[in-house]
C-alpha cells in the first residue's frame, strides 16, 4: 500500500496546481493577518475564505484527479493488488496532499499570528474539511462514469454545502418561527460539515455572543467537552462513510 | 490452468459474455478470434478480474479468482491500448512496475526492453510516445516479471514489421518454456505459426474451441485465415 501512496503523491506533486493552491492560501492568510491590526479579527476574515475555498479546491481537484488517473487505476487493477489497497492508497495520497497544502498554506500563518485555542480549532477544522471533501469527491467520481457529469455533480455538491444548505435551513427556520427549533438546529448542523466547522470555530471566538438565543443553545452543546467530542466524531464519520461507500462501489466496478 | 464455467456478463442490455465455458492448459498458445464486439476483451478482462462477472466462475490454477488478487502475480497482461500515467517517463513506468510486482524469485525479464531499444528512450514522457512505442512498452511490461500466463490483446497492432517479428519470436520462446499464451488478433496470417489452438467467439457466445490442426482438417483449408473465413461464411 505504501508503494502506491508514494506514486500517487509523487504524481500529485508533479502537478503544479497543488503548489499554486499552497501559495494562494499562504498569500491570502499572510495578507489578511497583516491587514488587520487585531489578529483575532484577521482569523474571522480568514475563516470565511477558508470555508469557501478549501472545500471547493478539495472537491474539484480530487474529482478531476480520479478521472484523469483512470488509466493508472486500470493498470493497477490488472496487477496483483487488492482493489481495496488501490482505492485507499489513492484516497490517502489525495488526502495527505490536500491536508499538507492546507497545513503549509494556512496552518503556518495561523500558528505564527494566532496560536490560540481558536487558531488551533481552525487549523483542525481546515485539515478535517480538506480530507472530508476528498472523500466526497471520490464517492462522486466513482458513482458517475462520465467525467463531465462527475465534475458537474461535484460543483453542485459544493454549492449545496456552502450555500443551498444554509438557505434551506433559514427557510425552515422562518416557516416554523413559532416553534422551538433550537435543539433540532444543533442536530441539523451534523448534516453539513462546513456549517459544523464554522459553528465550532465561531463559538471559540467572542463574536458568538452576537448569535442570540440559538447561539446560547449552540454554546450549551458545542461549548462542552462532550459536544466537542461528538462534533469530532461527526466530522470523522463524514470521512469514513463516503470512503466506505466509494470503496464498496469501486470493488465491483468494471474497468 | 484457466477454467471458466458458464461465465456471463451483461453491460446494460448488451450480452457481452453469454454462458462461456472454456478450459486452457499450460504450454498452449491460444488465439481468441471473432468479429468486433464479440466479447474477446471482456473475456480477457474477466480473467484478470478487471470486469466483475455476473454469473459463473473462473478458476486459475484451481483457485476461484473472485475476491482473489494474488493469482495475478502469475499473469502478464498487454492491453489493447496501453495507457500509462501521462506525466511519467518510460523509465519511471518500468521502475514502478518492477517495484509493484517485486518479482522475488527471478530477475526481471528485460529481453524485450533490449530488443525494442527502449533503453535509449527511458527519459521520454509517456504523453509524447507514438502508438507503436506505447505498444512496445506494454509488451515489455507484460513479459517483465516472467509470468506463467501471458494475455496479449492485439499485440502486434501498430508495431512495425521488425518489432512485430521480435515480439512473435519472444511469444514462441515463452510458449516453448511451457507457459500459457492467450492472444487476440485480427491479423490471422500472423497467428499461423504462433498458435496451437483457436477459440472462436460470436455475440458473446463461444462457438468452438479446437486445435488448429483439427480446424484446418474440418474446413479443408491450409491457412488459418482461409479456415476462419470459411467458418464465418458458413454461419
Amino acid at each position: 500500500m505504501k508503494k502506491i501512496i508514494k506514486y500517487v503523491i509523487i504524481d500529485i506533486l508533479r502537478n503544479k496546481i497543488m503548489l499554486g493552491y499552497t501559495l494562494f492560501l499562504l498569500v491570502i492568510s499572510l495578507s489578511i493577518f497583516n491587514l488587520e491590526d487585531n489578529s483575532a479579527k484577521g482569523l474571522l476574515s480568514l475563516l470565511n475564505i477558508i470555508l469557501i475555498i478549501v472545500p471547493l479546491v478539495s472537491l474539484l481537484f480530487s474529482a478531476i484527479y480520479v478521472y484523469n488517473s483512470s488509466e493508472f487505476l486500470e493498470l493497477l487493477v490488472s496487477q496483483p493488488l487488492k482493489r481495496k489497497t488501490i482505492w485507499l492508497s489513492l484516497f490517502s495520497g489525495l488526502a495527505t496532499s490536500m491536508a499538507f497544502a492546507f497545513l503549509i498554506g494556512a496552518g503556518v500563518p495561523i500558528l505564527l499570528y494566532e496560536a490560540t485555542p481558536t487558531g488551533f480549532m481552525m487549523l483542525g477544522a481546515g485539515l478535517l474539511l480538506s480530507v472530508i471533501f476528498v472523500a466526497i469527491a471520490m464517492l462522486a467520481a466513482v458513482m458517475a462514469r462520465d467525467k463531465a457529469k462527475g465534475i458537474g455533480v461535484v460543483i453542485l455538491l459544493w454549492l449545496y454545502f456552502s450555500i443551498i444548505f444554509d438557505g434551506l435551513v433559514l427557510f425552515v427556520l422562518f416557516q416554523f418561527a413559532d416553534y422551538p427549533l433550537e435543539n433540532i438546529m444543533v442536530g441539523v448542523t451534523a448534516f453539513n460539515p462546513i456549517d459544523l466547522s464554522r459553528i465550532l470555530i465561531l463559538l471559540k471566538m467572542d463574536v458568538s455572543a452576537l448569535m442570540g438565543y440559538t447561539g446560547a443553545i449552540f454554546k450549551d452543546f458545542f461549548g462542552t467537552r462532550l459536544g466537542l467530542i461528538v462534533s469530532f466524531f461527526v466530522l470523522v464519520s463524514w470521512v469514513v462513510i463516503p470512503t466506505w461507500l466509494s470503496l464498496r462501489k469501486f470493488k465491483h466496478k468494471d474497468l | 490452468m484457466i477454467i471458466a464455467s458458464n461465465v456471463s456478463k451483461n453491460f446494460g442490455r448488451l450480452k457481452a459474455l453469454d454462458n462461456v465455458s472454456v478450459t486452457c492448459n499450460k504450454g498452449e498458445c491460444i488465439a481468441l478470434i471473432g468479429p468486433n464486439g464479440c466479447g474477446k476483451t471482456t473475456l480477457i478482462k474477466s480473467i484478470l478480474g478487471m470486469v466483475v462477472t455476473d454469473s459463473g466462475f473462473i478458476t486459475f490454477n484451481g483457485q476461484n479468482i473472485k475476491r482473489n488478487w494474488k493469482y495475478r502475480e502469475n499473469i502478464g497482461y498487454m492491453p489493447q491500448i496501453g495507457r500509462y500515467p501521462e506525466s511519467m517517463t518510460i523509465g519511471q513506468v518500468l521502475d514502478m512496475m518492477k517495484d509493484i510486482r517485486g518479482s522475488k524469485d527471478a530477475l526481471p525479464d528485460e529481453d524485450l526492453i533490449n530488443s525494442f531499444g527502449l533503453k535509449h528512450m527511458m527519459a521520454k514522457r509517456v504523453r509524447t510516445l507514438s502508438g507503436g512505442t506505447r505498444q512496445k512498452v506494454s509488451a515489455a511490461l507484460a513479459f517483465l516479471v516472467n509470468p506463467d500466463l501471458l494475455i496479449l490483446d492485439e499485440p502486434t497492432a501498430g508495431l512495425d514489421p521488425v518489432s512485430s517479428e521480435m515480439l512473435k519470436e519472444k511469444i514462441i520462446a515463452e510458449k516453448n518454456k511451457g507457459k500459457l499464451v492467450l492472444i487476440t488478433s485480427h491479423i490471422l496470417s500472423e497467428l499461423d505459426d504462433l498458435v496451437s489452438q483457436v477459440i472462436f467467439m460470436q455475440d458473446g457466445k463461444l462457438c468452438f474451441h479446437k486445435s488448429i490442426l483439427a480446424l484446418k482438417a474440418d474446413t479443408g483449408e491450409e491457412k488459418l485465415s482461409k479456415a476462419i473465413a470459411n467458418v464465418m461464411l458458413s454461419r
